[in-house]
C-alpha cells in the first residue's frame, strides 16, 4: 500500500540559505526564538530589544534597558522572556503581548550581565555577569534564590542542563563550574582552557565561552570562543568549539572550521538531528559552520554577509536566526527551495 | 664624525646650572648667549627648580569614550556609562570610580585634535608638542624638565621612564639637550640585574676602574668629542649612579600598606615606584601602561586595563596632595591619540586623533576644570579645539618656564615650544 502521508521535512545543512532579513537600527548582539516559534527577538548594541513576529515581519521594540543586551532566555512556559543588559539590569517581559511590558526588573549584577538561562521547568532564571557571580531568581517575580560564588573573573556564560537539576557556568579563563541548583553546591570543575589566552604583548586576557549549548540528551556540553590567539587587540585567532562529555567530564572533541578563519565562534547550537551549528565573525566576516561531533572539522559552512554574534535554532529545527553587526537578523532555512 | 650639536659645546653646558643662576643673580646674564634666559627673576627660576613632572602614558591610545568623555546612550557610546565625580556636574566613565573621587584635583581637556593617527608620530607629538620634522628632533617634556628643573646637586638621572618593557640607557628623547637629560628606562621598574657589582669585585677596585675609565674618556674627548662619545660617557655615569643608589629604585622598600593601596599588579607597583622617585628628587618620571590599542573587543580590554589604572592613579593624586607635592608636580595622563567613536565589527575602536582627551593635575592646574567639549556623539570637537602645541605651552607655564623663549643649538635659536600655539589659560592658576 502506498502511503499518502507527506514526507517529513528534515533539516539538511547543505541546503542552508537565507530566506529573510529583518532590520534594526543598531548592530544586533543576541538572538532567540520563542518556544512556539512565533517570534524572534534580538538584543542590540543599544538599549532596545527587538521583537519580530515571523509570519508578518512586524517589529516591536521592548523598551526599558539602559545598555547593550546580550543575555536573553525564554521561559518554556508562561510567555516570559528574560533579558540582561550591560548596566547590570535584568528584566522579565510578557513578550507575546501586543505591547510587551516589563513584568519585573532587578539590578542583578555589578557590571555587565553576559548571559541568562531559564530552567527547563520555567521556574528559575540564572544570570551571569562581570561581578564574577552567577545568580538565580524566580521567573515569576524575580525573587533572588541563590548566588553561586567561585569564579574569580568575569563569567561569560551560564546554562541549565536539560534535567534542570544542574547549572553550568564558564568564565573568561575557560574555567567551567558545574553547580547543583537545589543546594548551590559546586559539583565539579571542568575546563575549556583552550578558549583563553593571556596576550603578553598587549598584557590583557582574551577568552570566554561566548556560546554554550547542551545536546538535547544532555550528553555533551559545547563551549565556543576563540583560540590560538596571536594578537588579542587585532582579534587574530581562530574559532573553536570545545565539546565536553558531560557524564565523564572529559574532552570529547575540539571542533574547528575546515577552512581557515580568523575570528570568534560567537554562538553554538545543537540540532536534534545530532549535528552542531555555530556562527562566527571576525576579520573573515561572518560564517555558519556545521559539525558532526565525531569529527574535528566542519562538514559544511555558509558564508554570511557580515559578522554575526549569535545563533538561534527555531523550535521546528528547520530554520536558524543569526544576529549581525549590520543590524540584521537573518533567517536561514535548512531546507531546499520549494 | 658628528660633532656635538647641543649643549655640550655651548656656553650653557660649560657653566653649571647652579652657576648659571648665580650668574643671573650677579647680572652676568649678558654672557649667556642664550636669549631664552635673558633676565628672568632668580626667585622665579629657583621656584621653578622645585617642580617636577609625572607623565602617565596609556600606550596604544586609550579611548576617550571609556575614560574622560563618555557618551552613554548614543550610537557611539557603547555600553560605557557615565558616573558623577567629586565635582558637581562633571561625569567621567564608569570604569574610573576611584579617579572620579579625585576630580576636584584633576582637569580634563576634551577638545584635542592632533590630526595624527600614527602611533609613533602621535607619541612624538604628544611628548614634544611638535609634529615630526625631517632633520630635527625636539626634546620630550620629561627631558625638558630634567634640563631646567633638576637640581645640580642631584646625581641621579633627571628623567626616569618606568615601563612594562625592557630597560635601557642612552635613549634619544632629550634630542639636542644632550644625553644627560635623556630618560633612563627601567623595564618593569627594576634596575637591570647586571647593575649589581659582582661579588668578586671590591668597591675600591670598582672605584679605581671607573676612575681609570673617566681619565681615558677625558683624554680621548679632548681631541675627539662627539655626540656618540658624550652619550657613551653619560650612559656609564648614569649607570654608576644608579648602582650606587639602587635602593632608591626598590619599590619593595615602601610600606606594605602602600604596596596594597597601589596594587600588586605591574602598574600599581610602577606608580608606587614613581611616587618614590619623585619624593627622592627625580625631577621627571614617566610611567607607561600597556596596552590600549583596542581594535578588537575595546570594552572588555578597557575594563581590564582601566581596572589596573584607576586605583593606583587616584592613589597617586591623593598621596601627592597629602604630601604637599601636588602644587609642585605637574601630572599629565596622555596617550598618542584617542579611539574612534565608531565601533567596528570586532567590537573595537580604531585610532582617532580628531576629538579626544587628556587629563592633567598639579602645579596650579585648575582642579575640577573641564576644557572644551565634543559634539553629542564625540565625532568632532565642538568647542575650544587645541593641539599638542597648546598642551606643551600649558605644561611650560605650569612649570614656571617661559615657552616663548628659545634654545640656542649650534648657534641657532629654536623656540622651546611651537610658536603657532599658546597656553590654555583656563587651566592655569
Amino acid at each position: 500500500m502506498v502511503s499518502n502521508l507527506p514526507t517529513p521535512v528534515v533539516a539538511d545543512p547543505a541546503q542552508t540559505r537565507q530566506v529573510k532579513e529583518l532590520k534594526h537600527a543598531r548592530p544586533l548582539f543576541a538572538c532567540r526564538f520563542d518556544p512556539a516559534g512565533r517570534f524572534a527577538v534580538a538584543g542590540a548594541q543599544g538599549n532596545d530589544v527587538a521583537r519580530w513576529e515571523i509570519a508578518s515581519d512586524k517589529k516591536t521594540d521592548l523598551v526599558g534597558h539602559q545598555s547593550w543586551v546580550r543575555a536573553m532566555t525564554f521561559s518554556p512556559r508562561g510567555e516570559r522572556l528574560v533579558t540582561g543588559d550591560y548596566a547590570g539590569r535584568v528584566t522579565c517581559w510578557s513578550y507575546a503581548d501586543d505591547a510587551p511590558r516589563p513584568v519585573w526588573t532587578a539590578e542583578a549584577h555589578r557590571g555587565w550581565v553576559r548571559a541568562a538561562s531559564a530552567s527547563p521547568d520555567g521556574e528559575l532564571v540564572a544570570t551571569a555577569g562581570n561581578d564574577d557571580l552567577v545568580r538565580l531568581r524566580t521567573i515569576e517575580h524575580g525573587t533572588p534564590v541563590r548566588e553561586f560564588v567561585g569564579h574569580d573573573c568575569h563569567v561569560y556564560n551560564t546554562l541549565f542542563d536539560p534535567t534542570g537539576a544542574y547549572l553550568v557556568s564558564a568564565d573568561l579563563k575557560g574555567r567551567i563550574k558545574h553547580w547543583e541548583v537545589a543546594t548551590g553546591r559546586l559539583v565539579r570543575d571542568l575546563n575549556a582552557a583552550e578558549l583563553h589566552k593571556y596576550d603578553g604583548g598587549f598584557r590583557a586576557d582574551i577568552g570566554g565561552a561566548r556560546g554554550m549549548a547542551f545536546s538535547p540528551d544532555g550528553r555533551y556540553l559545547a563551549c565556543s570562543g576563540i583560540t590560538e590567539v596571536t594578537n588579542a587587540f587585532a582579534g587574530v585567532g581562530q574559532p573553536l568549539v570545545v565539546l565536553i562529555d558531560w557524564y565523564t567530564g572529559q574532552r570529547k572533541q575540539l571542533l574547528k572550521p575546515k577552512d581557515a578563519f580568523q575570528g570568534v565562534a560567537w554562538g553554538i547550537a545543537f540540532h536534534p538531528n545530532g549535528f552542531l551549528v555555530g556562527v562566527g565573525g571576525g576579520g573573515g566576516g561572518g560564517i555558519l559552520w556545521f559539525w558532526n561531533p565525531e569529527h574535528v572539522q566542519s562538514f559544511h559552512s555558509v558564508k554570511l554577509p557580515q559578522t554575526a554574534y549569535d545563533i538561534a535554532l527555531h523550535p521546528s529545527g528547520l530554520e536558524l536566526a543569526t544576529a549581525h553587526y549590520d543590524g540584521s537578523l537573518r533567517i536561514h532555512a535548512m531546507t531546499p527551495k520549494a | 664624525m658628528r660633532q656635538c650639536s647641543y649643549a655640550c659645546s655651548s656656553v650653557e653646558h660649560r657653566i653649571s646650572r647652579r652657576s648659571l643662576l648665580a650668574g643671573l643673580a650677579g647680572g652676568a646674564a649678558g654672557a649667556m648667549g642664550l636669549s631664552g634666559f635673558a633676565h628672568p627673576a632668580v626667585a622665579e627660576q629657583l621656584k621653578a627648580a622645585a617642580k617636577r613632572v609625572l607623565v602617565v602614558f596609556l600606550a596604544g591610545g586609550s579611548s576617550q569614550l571609556e575614560t574622560w568623555d563618555p557618551k552613554p546612550g548614543t550610537d557611539t557610546g557603547g555600553p560605557t556609562l557615565a558616573i558623577p565625580t567629586s565635582v558637581s556636574g562633571v561625569h567621567i566613565a564608569e570604569l574610573l570610580p576611584y579617579t572620579a573621587r579625585q576630580m576636584h584635583r584633576l582637569a580634563i581637556v576634551r577638545s584635542i585634535n592632533t590630526k595624527e593617527d600614527d602611533h609613533g608620530k602621535g607619541h612624538y607629538m604628544m611628548e614634544t608638542g611638535r609634529r615630526q620634522e625631517p632633520g630635527m628632533s625636539y626634546p620630550t617634556i620629561g627631558s625638558v624638565a630634567a634640563k631646567f628643573l633638576a637640581s645640580e646637586a642631584e646625581s641621579l638621572p633627571g628623567y626616569v621612564h618606568v615601563t612594562p618593557g625592557g630597560s635601557s640607557f642612552g635613549t634619544t628623547d632629550s634630542a639636542f639637550l644632550g644625553p644627560k637629560f635623556a630618560s633612563v628606562t627601567l623595564g618593569d621598574g627594576v634596575l637591570p640585574t647586571t647593575a649589581a657589582r659582582p661579588e668578586s669585585l671590591t668597591e675600591s677596585a670598582d672605584r679605581m676602574r671607573n676612575e681609570m675609565r673617566r681619565r681615558a674618556d677625558h683624554r680621548f674627548q679632548q681631541r675627539r668629542r662627539t655626540a656618540e662619545t658624550e652619550a657613551y660617557s653619560q650612559s656609564y655615569e648614569q649607570a654608576a649612579e644608579l648602582i650606587a643608589k639602587r635602593e632608591v629604585f626598590d619599590v619593595t622598600k615602601e610600606s606594605p600598606r602602600d604596596l596594597e593601596r597601589y596594587g600588586t599588579h605591574d602598574f600599581g607597583r610602577h606608580m608606587l615606584l614613581a611616587r618614590r622617585l619623585l619624593e627622592r628628587g627625580i625631577t621627571a618620571v614617566k610611567v607607561s601602561h600597556s596596552n590600549y590599542d583596542t581594535h578588537n573587543e575595546n570594552f572588555d580590554f578597557h575594563i581590564e586595563q582601566l581596572g589596573e589604572f584607576d586605583r593606583p592613579f587616584a592613589t597617586m593624586i591623593e598621596d601627592l596632595a597629602e604630601r604637599g607635592m601636588l602644587d609642585s608636580t605637574l601630572v599629565v595622563v596622555m596617550a598618542e591619540f584617542g579611539r574612534t567613536p565608531r565601533i567596528n565589527h570586532l567590537l573595537g575602536r580604531d585610532h582617532w586623533s580628531a576629538a579626544w582627551s587628556v587629563c592633567l593635575a598639579g602645579c596650579g592646574i585648575q582642579g575640577g576644570a573641564v576644557i572644551g567639549k565634543t559634539n553629542p556623539n564625540g565625532t568632532a570637537v565642538a568647542d575650544r579645539q587645541v593641539g599638542a602645541g597648546h598642551l606643551f605651552h600649558t605644561y611650560f607655564r605650569a612649570l614656571g618656564l617661559d615657552p616663548t623663549k628659545k634654545y640656542v643649538v649650534a648657534g641657532q635659536p629654536i623656540p622651546m615650544a611651537d610658536p603657532q600655539a599658546d597656553a590654555i589659560q583656563e587651566l592655569l592658576a
